[in-house]
């Protein structure tokens, strides 16, 4: 194994921009990483190499030719979660109806990334479209945990993590719908952050359900989720619910976390977040994480959220109920596959979209079109949606006490492939603890707090709105006391 | 299904109708509701779209600023109240003229409520008609089905999908239920709609043009017993594209309604299309299931919250509302209400106007369009404003008039020679030669031919007999191709009879 592939994005950047490595061989070094170890892992679903190697040449040019950097990330490869379409590439979002499907233009996450000089090594491996915890939803191929390849890395972004557990790329962009970054950064031992509702322009993606996705940045360190999370974050005209105010100094955040100092700021656990139904290792985990904390100079306070208890039943009221509303469009008419079979186009649409969906997307379909039925919509939509208020009054409540709140990022580790698939329910509740942040539109993000067992657990850490700044910091703090995870070796 | 008709007269003794109208108008901003796609009328398909209108994934909406103050520009016109804080939701259905399969529209947060309109009837009656609400929309595309009989989906061997047209703004104006209109139903029907039409285009909003389908009207009719109060079930007329045809639905629904009623069968309350050539309606298809459109809010969008600034700043840009401007029209060119409702009748009043402020008084400006003018637009088939003349063509014609450089025969040809193609009024006077002559020298010698033409007249004239003066007149005209100044002439026949 090539040393640049273990490198971390800021260590790469540091050399590209000082010309000790090329680009293009630090590109390189990880199209023969994914080429040796992807069979194994499957983490894409498209490799760029060509317009990787492009890309990258046109850094160093500029380099050469004594042109600052266009980013803090220029040359640095990155894996794109396949639900942000590309210009120059195929975007399936995991399904079987947009095989092949080629978009005419580019998310507003693909072109800032591409005017940042990132390289787009390729598109990873998601649950049909963002939907599922272990990417085994996903119609091409289940990806493998890094950790241990009968294990899941966790979903729906499972590809974007399992690609930087195992080396294949330092950077990944994923989507954290009720926990999609944070679940599987948490099963890999990686960082995954799900910035405020509204920070990273959703112009692009694929939507799952719009009032909860949001598009974030994956990476080994904290450090290299914030230079990221930078070049991605703020407002753009094309997405109504962007904000329209400057990304917080997250970089700085993090390297101010560093230093090691968090005294002066409280942290609060959260009670309805842990205990029952979490493994014993994880909870064990996360207790040792909090002392971690109190040593670095933090108060620990206990904090209690009474409504999160609702949180996973009014979150699989209203994700089904937009799923149901986003995915009609998928209809043969325009794109995608088309099932030729039936005289009307009414048959068309039912045959292609019987063959095109999978069973996890077609149970949210036919939940949230019932959900929102004349005679429905108030005791299910109606209600979700002070559920979802209650959980909002609950974090400004929690947020008034404490300024960020933690708790472990899943109730358990990675679990074996098939294990749950077959069990909606069991599935659903590995997003307890990171559901009640999308749907309060807030901050969170997992960052690595050992292992459990072999296997990796992760950390939550909670913020307000637009509060991403502490949250950086904590995690660069708490990141700093301890070794990097490193997966063992995967084989082909 | 029920045999005949109930005549007319007959049904409004017995019944009394209860009407509703919506009315959808395209707005002509430059760009769609929700992206920046352009939305010129008449495009090579499927050239005015863009990932936003196509619905493709991924791609997300953006409220057009311009289509929010055109709807409140009309809500306030219609003196509505603006919601100071309203979203957007999705109707959910199925079609492949639609191509996220549910249409962008208000639902239960409209932006505008609570309005009226005043419509004259034609015998000068004002009728107030309640307005419920005014809402903002996208349209969908155009479906081409070909190879069927008739355009229909039913039959087709294959369907084109047009979708320049899927996310041009739409307003929808709906009324509340209007009651106490009985015989004159049809009537108040094809009033609203056109007291609403003009109200739009004086907003300049919307080019509201029925036969384009940027203004479209759907019909709502129900009957009572007379005098009952009982409510009946309604059917709703879609396809309803002319002025007229909004009378001749309201007319037709209320015999077919009372039909039904009589022969003891039950309305089936359902959606119904306008056949113009018969000036029917037929049943649509009939769905097995009620149509259920989940509504929800838009999550893809914030909520539109208008300022009570924004909202007084537009109202500051309401042009002269049309019955205003009609009212101060008859002041100032003194028309009696009859006279007035001639002018509006004929399309008039815009052109009178611009003919009155390049200069011509109100009379003669008036006289021209309604008589002359009127006559060639009639000869030729087009409205008033189609004919190839301008109000300040018209304008310059009675100047030359007033000026003694035209007689009225002279003028009409002179718009003739306009109307021909053959350009300025000043350019056909000259190139016709149509100037009037009252040069002394060639009347004189005029006079005097047609005096010595017919010596008896003259010996006439020359005894006193003034009036036989007419004839001598006459030839001079004739002999002048009618450029002679007819009344110099005069004068010159009794000098050399003299």
């Amino acid at each position: 194994m090539s040393d640049l592939t273990r490198l971390t994005a800021a260590d790469l950047a540091a050399k590209i921009h000082s010309r000790e490595v090329s680009a293009v061989e630090v590109a390189q070094a990880h199209l023969d990483r994914i080429a040796a170890v992807d069979g194994g892992v499957h983490a894409f679903l498209h490799v760029a190499s060509d317009a990787a190697l492009a890309s990258a040449a046109l850094v160093d040019d500029s380099i050469a030719a004594g042109t600052a950097p266009a980013s803090p990330l220029a040359g640095v490869p990155l894996a794109l979660k396949d639900v942000f379409t590309t210009a120059d590439m195929p975007t399936t979002a995991g399904s079987r109806i947009l095989e092949g499907w080629r978009p005419p233009y580019d998310a507003t996450v693909t072109a800032r990334l591409r005017a940042a000089g990132v390289t787009i090594l390729g598109k990873t491996n998601m649950d049909e479209f963002a939907m599922g915890s272990s990417t085994e939803y996903s119609a091409y191929g289940v990806t493998r945990n890094p950790w241990d390849p009968s294990r899941v890395p966790g979903g729906s972004g499972g590809g974007s993590a399992a690609a930087l557990a195992a080396f294949e790329a330092p950077l990944a962009i994923g989507t954290d719908t009720g926990g999609s970054i944070r679940q599987p950064a948490a099963f890999t031992g990686t960082v995954g952050v799900k910035p405020t509702y509204g920070g990273v322009s959703r112009y692009g993606l694929i939507a799952c359900a719009s009032s909860l996705d949001q598009g974030g940045p994956c990476a080994r360190t904290v450090l290299d989720a914030a230079l990221l999370h930078e070049v991605i974050g703020g407002h753009d005209p094309l997405d109504s619910t962007s904000i329209d105010s400057p990304v917080p100094s997250v970089v700085a955040a993090a390297r101010q976390g560093a230093d090691g100092d968090l005294s002066g700021l409280r942290v609060g656990v959260v009670r309805e977040l842990g205990g029952e139904g979490y493994q014993p290792g994880v909870q064990a985990s996360f207790d040792a994480a909090l002392r971690q904390l109190e040593k670095l100079g933090a108060e620990v306070v206990e904090v209690s959220c009474p409504h999160f208890e609702y949180g996973l039943a009014a979150y699989y009221l209203i994700l089904p109920s937009e799923v149901s509303s986003n995915l009609a469009r998928f209809d043969a008419m325009r794109y995608g596959l088309r099932v030729d079979e039936g005289a009307s186009a009414e048959a068309v649409m039912a045959a292609t979209r019987e063959a095109g969906f999978g069973p996890e997307v077609k149970r949210r379909i036919i939940l949230g079109t019932y959900a929102l039925s004349s005679g429905y919509y108030d005791a299910y939509y109606g209600q979700a949606q002070k559920v979802r208020t209650l959980i909002s009054r609950d974090f400004a409540a929690a947020f008034a006490q404490a300024d960020v709140l933690v708790s472990p990022a899943t109730p358990t580790t990675a679990f074996p492939i098939g294990d749950k698939v077959d069990d909606p329910l069991a599935m659903y509740l590995n997003d307890l603890a990171t559901i009640p942040t999308n749907l309060a539109g807030t901050a969170a993000m997992s960052v690595p707090s050992g292992l459990s067992d072999g296997l990796p657990v992760g950390l939550q850490i909670m913020a307000p709105a637009l509060g991403e700044a502490v949250m950086y910091r904590v995690a660069a703090a708490y990141e700093s006391t301890r070794e990097p995870l490193v997966a063992p070796e995967v084989s082909a | 299904m029920t045999a005949s008709l109930v005549d007319f007269d007959d049904v409004v003794e017995r019944y009394d109708p209860m009407l509703g109208l919506e009315v959808h108008v395209e707005l002509n901003t430059n760009t769609k509701m929700f992206c920046g796609c352009p939305t010129g009328f008449g495009a090579e398909p499927n050239t005015q779209v863009c990932p936003t209108c196509l619905g493709l994934p991924g791609s997300l909406p953006v409220v057009n600023r311009a289509a929010v103050e055109s709807a409140m520009r009309i809500g306030l016109a219609l003196n509505c109240s603006i919601a100071p804080w309203g979203r957007f939701a999705r109707k959910n259905y199925f079609y492949p003229d639609m191509p996220k399969n549910f249409q962008t529209s208000q639902y239960d947060e409209p932006i505008a409520v609570d309005g009226w309109l005043d419509v004259t009837l034609d015998d000068g009656e004002i009728f107030r008609v309640e307005i419920e609400r005014a809402h903002m929309e996208e349209d969908t595309g155009k479906s081409l089905h070909v190879g069927g009989a008739t355009g229909r989906i039913h039959g087709a061997e294959y369907s084109l999908l047009d979708y320049n047209r899927a996310g041009v703004p739409l307003i929808e104006i709906v009324t509340k239920m209007i009651p106490g209109t009985r015989e004159r139903a049809p009537e108040v029907a094809r009033a609203y709609v056109t007291a609403l039409r003009d109200l739009i285009k004086s907003l300049g909003v919307s080019d509201v043009r029925m036969d384009q389908g940027s203004m479209r009207c759907d019909v709502n009719l129900s009957l009572s017993p007379r005098g009952s109060g009982i409510l009946g079930t309604r059917s709703e007329t879609k396809n309803v594209n002319s002025l007229r045809s909004v009378e001749r639905a309201v007319r037709y629904e209320m015999c077919r309604h009372a039909a039904v009623l009589d022969a003891g069968e039950k309305i089936v309350q359902e959606t119904r299309h306008f056949q113009e050539d018969t000036a029917t309606t037929r049943s649509g298809r009939v769905k097995e299931t009620s149509e259920d459109y989940r509504y929800f809010p838009e999550p893809d969008l914030v909520p539109i919250a208008p300022s009570a600034e924004w909202v007084e700043e537009l109202r500051g840009t309401l042009p002269e509302l049309p019955w205003a401007r009609r009212a101060r029209l008859q002041a100032e060119w003194g028309l009696s209400d009859e006279e007035l409702r001639d002018l509006v009748n004929a399309g008039a009043l815009d052109l009178i106007e611009a003919t009155v402020a390049a200069g011509a008084p109100a009379g003669e400006a008036r006289s021209w369009w309604v008589a002359y003018l009127a006559q060639q637009a009639n000869a030729r088939e087009v409205t008033l404003d189609a004919l190839p003349i301008t109000p300040a063509q018209v304008a310059r014609v009675i100047a030359l008039v007033a000026g003694g450089e035209l007689n009225n025969k002279l003028a009409r040809q002179v718009v003739d020679g306009v109307l021909a193609g053959e350009g300025e009024p000043d350019a056909v006077v000259e190139a016709r030669g149509l100037k009037v002559v009252s040069d002394d020298g060639a009347l004189i010698a005029a006079v005097d031919e047609a005096l010595a033409a017919q010596p008896d007249v003259a010996q006439k004239i020359r005894d006193g007999k003034v009036a036989a003066a007419g004839a001598i007149v006459g030839a001079v005209m004739k002999a002048t191709k009618g450029q002679a100044d007819a009344k110099r002439v005069r004068e010159l026949i009794i000098e050399r009879c003299g």
